[in-house]
């Protein structure tokens, strides 16, 4: 593996300009006052209760997600790229969904195979011919991003069902702002503190027109179980919208109401952190109770608005994320700004057949897999683990793509022995509303905190860091 | 608001008072027990604290004794009875990360560290009478933190009148029990079968609902087994007593029926509970058997916690 892209280093002992203040600042601080401050920011998270459940983990029910000080730190001229780079993939990927229940012009030229929409377990008939209020289906987009070099961010997924993370985005901007207010005042970070403001207006411009003038928002979250129930509710609070279960919500006559002590009242716009397939027992598992018997029926009449709205999966399957530079360049004539990973389709039998040849230096991922889970590292596993992996993939190609390993970027980050480099990525935000595509600046960034890894998942050892995004 | 919103804010409150509760039960028990038996007679007051706590017949399945160690455990720690302060707390917790959007900052963070010490004092353990003493005197600091949290920083809307009647509601339904357990040793002089010993026991109940230094700026009297009583159910200058609480029920009930621009049966059943004490005295109550009308309340409070929920929390 190629030796990694140091954000804040550039090899021969230079430094990259925009961490340039940092590093000046990190000579002054002795390490035992960032010592301090890091201490201070795992109390203050704690006392929060910004916490997260890993599933299946008995021994503690909530953990924090470990926590960086060590900002990481975007130019705005790398920034002004990006962000164009997002808007455009969000775009086609609002355009692809709009295709996918209504026309489907790019099945029919030959774009993306049939199969690979209708075979897949995410794809809604129940969405087919479906009105979405202004066509928009991905409201708020997570597209996760890495650096492999100056020059380029690549997506490595785009997240177009329940993202989270972005609470961590907004509580680590104000621990940060808490804990190193003279850092702050030696660099102008553009404030990422409008984004609650701006979902909630995206939330409104797309409420059905049943709706009255002052729509009604709220969030449905599965519950305090569900591992990211922290920030379910860290929203609700910030967008001053109630949070909502499934069984406060109930629906008559084709309308969604919620239980109030004062009686109901009518709801037009649900955030939803549930996933489509316990959103409505009578349409989808039925075993489910998280969900509301007949939310399906409202929205088909148009009374409802869900977002994101259902039968988004389809658009950020990892089986159809190869084909995303088509579909950008399908919908919208341009060449894509941000760059795909060069991807082996397991189901395409030329790919399958370089892919069982190199298993050792490639990531295979599951195409319906998530969080980190059910994936091979190639160059980190044994021969064993490989080799009954290959058993896996012979007997199942199609629910598999591989990619190459990539050297994700590292940014300096606080360990047991100092200041070291650590893989990093970066998920900035991407709210779409009736009018309009806005993104924050600034994003949620994991590093993998163990030396050489990799996985920044949370919920496989990662850490966050503030995104810092440069007002130049 | 949302119907489950003012659920969880009104058992917040009740499970975060019925913890304090369970504290001063403990520590008034602890305090008599640690007198010569000469002083307490043969009541086994370890016994009284698992019937006022409304606990007896399940402590009862799990142990043989009630003894000290038994019943502190059973009422401070133990997973398996859903009323220990334990449980309380957690529930408690529970509760607030349901609703922390109803909750101001303040409220939350009271909760939330008091579950994060539990967990601490929970893995230490309280071997020794002085953890014991620090671990019940940090439960009642943080129902005190707690409701001096809500009380200063709430909005005066319906989500603070749930808490309220939450409060109340539960303040009223512990200090009737601690009156149907202790009610023989209440009596008046002419029907009294007791004697100097149940000075301590007077001492006791007292300590319990935190009004033995009140008693003596109210009466300005000896101890008086009646004028006990009294306090206790009649006076509403004491912010335990029942006719206190019931003042205050009617308060938060009358706020939310103004802010709804309707009321209902809840209001006019605590309306009803209010009349009928603030037309009592204690001879009356004497001549009518205080246990029946203590045990004729419990019923009645609980009554209203049922009417409560059915016409505003389901």
């Amino acid at each position: 593996m190629a030796v990694a892209f140091d954000e804040m280093n550039i090899p021969g002992g230079d430094l990259r300009p925009a961490y340039q203040e940092l590093a000046r600042w990190l000579k002054e601080t002795p390490p035992e006052a960032l010592e301090y401050r890091r201490q201070e920011a795992e109390l203050l998270f704690r006392r929060i209760g910004i916490t997260f459940a890993v599933y299946g983990d008995s021994e503690s029910t909530e953990r924090l997600i470990p926590f960086d000080v060590i900002p990481r730190i975007i130019s705005g001229k790398e920034w002004a790229l990006l962000e164009k780079g997002l808007k455009q993939r969000v775009r086609a990927l609002n355009l692809f969904l709009r295709d996918i229940y209504h026309g489907r012009d790019i099945l029919r030229a030959g774009i993306v195979p049939d199969d690979l929409i209708f075979q897949n377990p995410v794809f809604r008939p129940e969405m087919n011919g479906q009105q979405v209020p202004h066509d928009v289906y991905v409201h708020i987009a997570g597209i996760d991003i890495v650096r492999v070099d100056a020059e380029d961010f690549i997506v490595l997924e785009d997240n177009a069902r329940t993202p989270s993370g972005v609470s961590y985005m907004l509580e680590n901007r104000e621990i940060m702002m808490r804990l190193f207010p003279d850092l702050f005042a030696r660099h102008r970070v553009a404030p990422v503190e409008r984004y609650p403001d701006e979902l909630l207006s995206a939330l409104r411009s797309v409420a059905p027109q049943s709706a009255s003038g002052e729509p009604t928002v709220a969030l449905l979250t599965p519950g305090v179980y569900n591992s990211a129930y922290y920030e379910h509710s860290f929203l609700a609070d910030k967008l001053g919208i109630e949070l909502v279960e499934g069984r406060d919500l109930i629906v008559k006559n084709n309308e969604v109401f919620m239980r109030t002590t004062e009686g109901v009242k009518r709801v037009d716009v649900i955030y939803r952190r549930v996933d489509d397939d316990y959103l409505d027992p009578l349409t989808f598992r039925p075993d489910s109770a998280l969900g509301v018997p007949g939310l399906m029926s409202a929205y088909a009449a148009g009374n409802i608005t869900l977002a994101n709205a259902v039968g988004t999966g389809i658009a950020d399957d990892k089986a159809i994320y190869s084909y995303m530079p088509d579909i950008v360049k399908f919908y919208l004539g341009e060449e894509p700004i941000l760059k795909n990973v060069q991807t082996w389709r397991c189901r395409e039998p030329k790919d399958l057949a370089y892919v069982l040849d190199n298993l050792s230096e490639l990531v295979v991922k599951e195409v319906h897999g998530s969080g980190g889970y059910g994936m091979l590292i190639g160059p980190a596993a044994t021969k064993a683990t490989i080799e009954a992996f290959r058993e896996k993939l012979k007997r199942e190609p199609e629910g598999f793509i591989a990619q190459p390993t990539l050297a994700l970027s590292t940014c300096p980050t606080c360990t047991a022995s100092g200041l070291a480099p650590r893989h990093v990525d970066l998920r900035p935000f991407v709210l779409t509303g009736s009018k309009s595509t806005t993104i924050v600046p600034g994003g949620l960034t994991r590093v993998a905190l163990k030396e050489g890894s990799l996985v920044v998942n949370s919920s496989q050892g990662g850490g966050t860091k503030d995104t810092w995004i440069l007002d130049e | 608001m949302l119907s489950r919103t003012a659920e969880n804010l009104y058992w917040l409150a009740r499970y975060v008072e019925r913890a304090e509760y369970l504290a001063r039960t403990i520590d008034a028990t602890l305090r008599v027990t640690a007198l010569p038996a000469a002083y307490i007679g043969k009541t086994n007051e370890w016994d009284s604290a698992l019937l006022t706590a409304g606990v007896a017949a399940s402590f009862y399945q799990q142990y043989e004794e009630a003894n000290e160690h038994n019943v502190v455990d059973y009422l401070s720690f133990s997973a398996n009875n859903p009323s220990s302060i334990r449980n309380c707390i957690e529930a408690a917790r529970l509760n607030s990360r349901s609703v922390r959007t109803a909750l101001t900052s303040e409220m939350w963070d009271t909760i939330n560290s008091a579950w994060i010490e539990l967990q601490e004092v929970w893995s230490r353990g309280t071997s020794t009478r002085e953890d014991l003493a620090k671990f019940l005197r940090f439960v009642q600091e943080t129902s005190l933190r707690f409701d001096g949290s809500a009380y200063r920083t709430m909005l005066r809307n319906d989500a603070y009148w749930f808490s309220r009647m939450g409060l109340h509601l539960e303040r009223a339904d512990n200090t009737a029990r601690i009156l149907d357990v202790k009610y023989h040793v209440l009596l008046p002089e002419e029907e009294h079968v007791g004697g100097p010993l149940d000075f301590y026991q007077w001492t006791s109940i007292l300590r319990s609902v935190s009004a033995l230094t009140a008693y003596h700026w109210v009466y300005r009297e000896t101890l008086k087994p009646w004028l006990i009583a009294d306090l206790l159910i009649l006076n509403d200058s004491l912010p335990r007593s029942l006719a206190s609480c019931y003042g205050n029920l009617v308060r938060n009930l009358d706020q939310i029926g103004v802010a709804y621009g309707r009321q209902g049966p809840a209001q006019r059943h605590a309306r009803g509970i209010r009349n009928r004490l603030e037309h009592s005295n204690m001879n009356d109550i004497f001549q009518h058997g205080v246990h029946e009308f203590i045990q004729e309340f419990i019923a009645d409070n609980s009554r209203l916690g049922e009417i409560i929920t059915k016409q505003y929390l389901i």
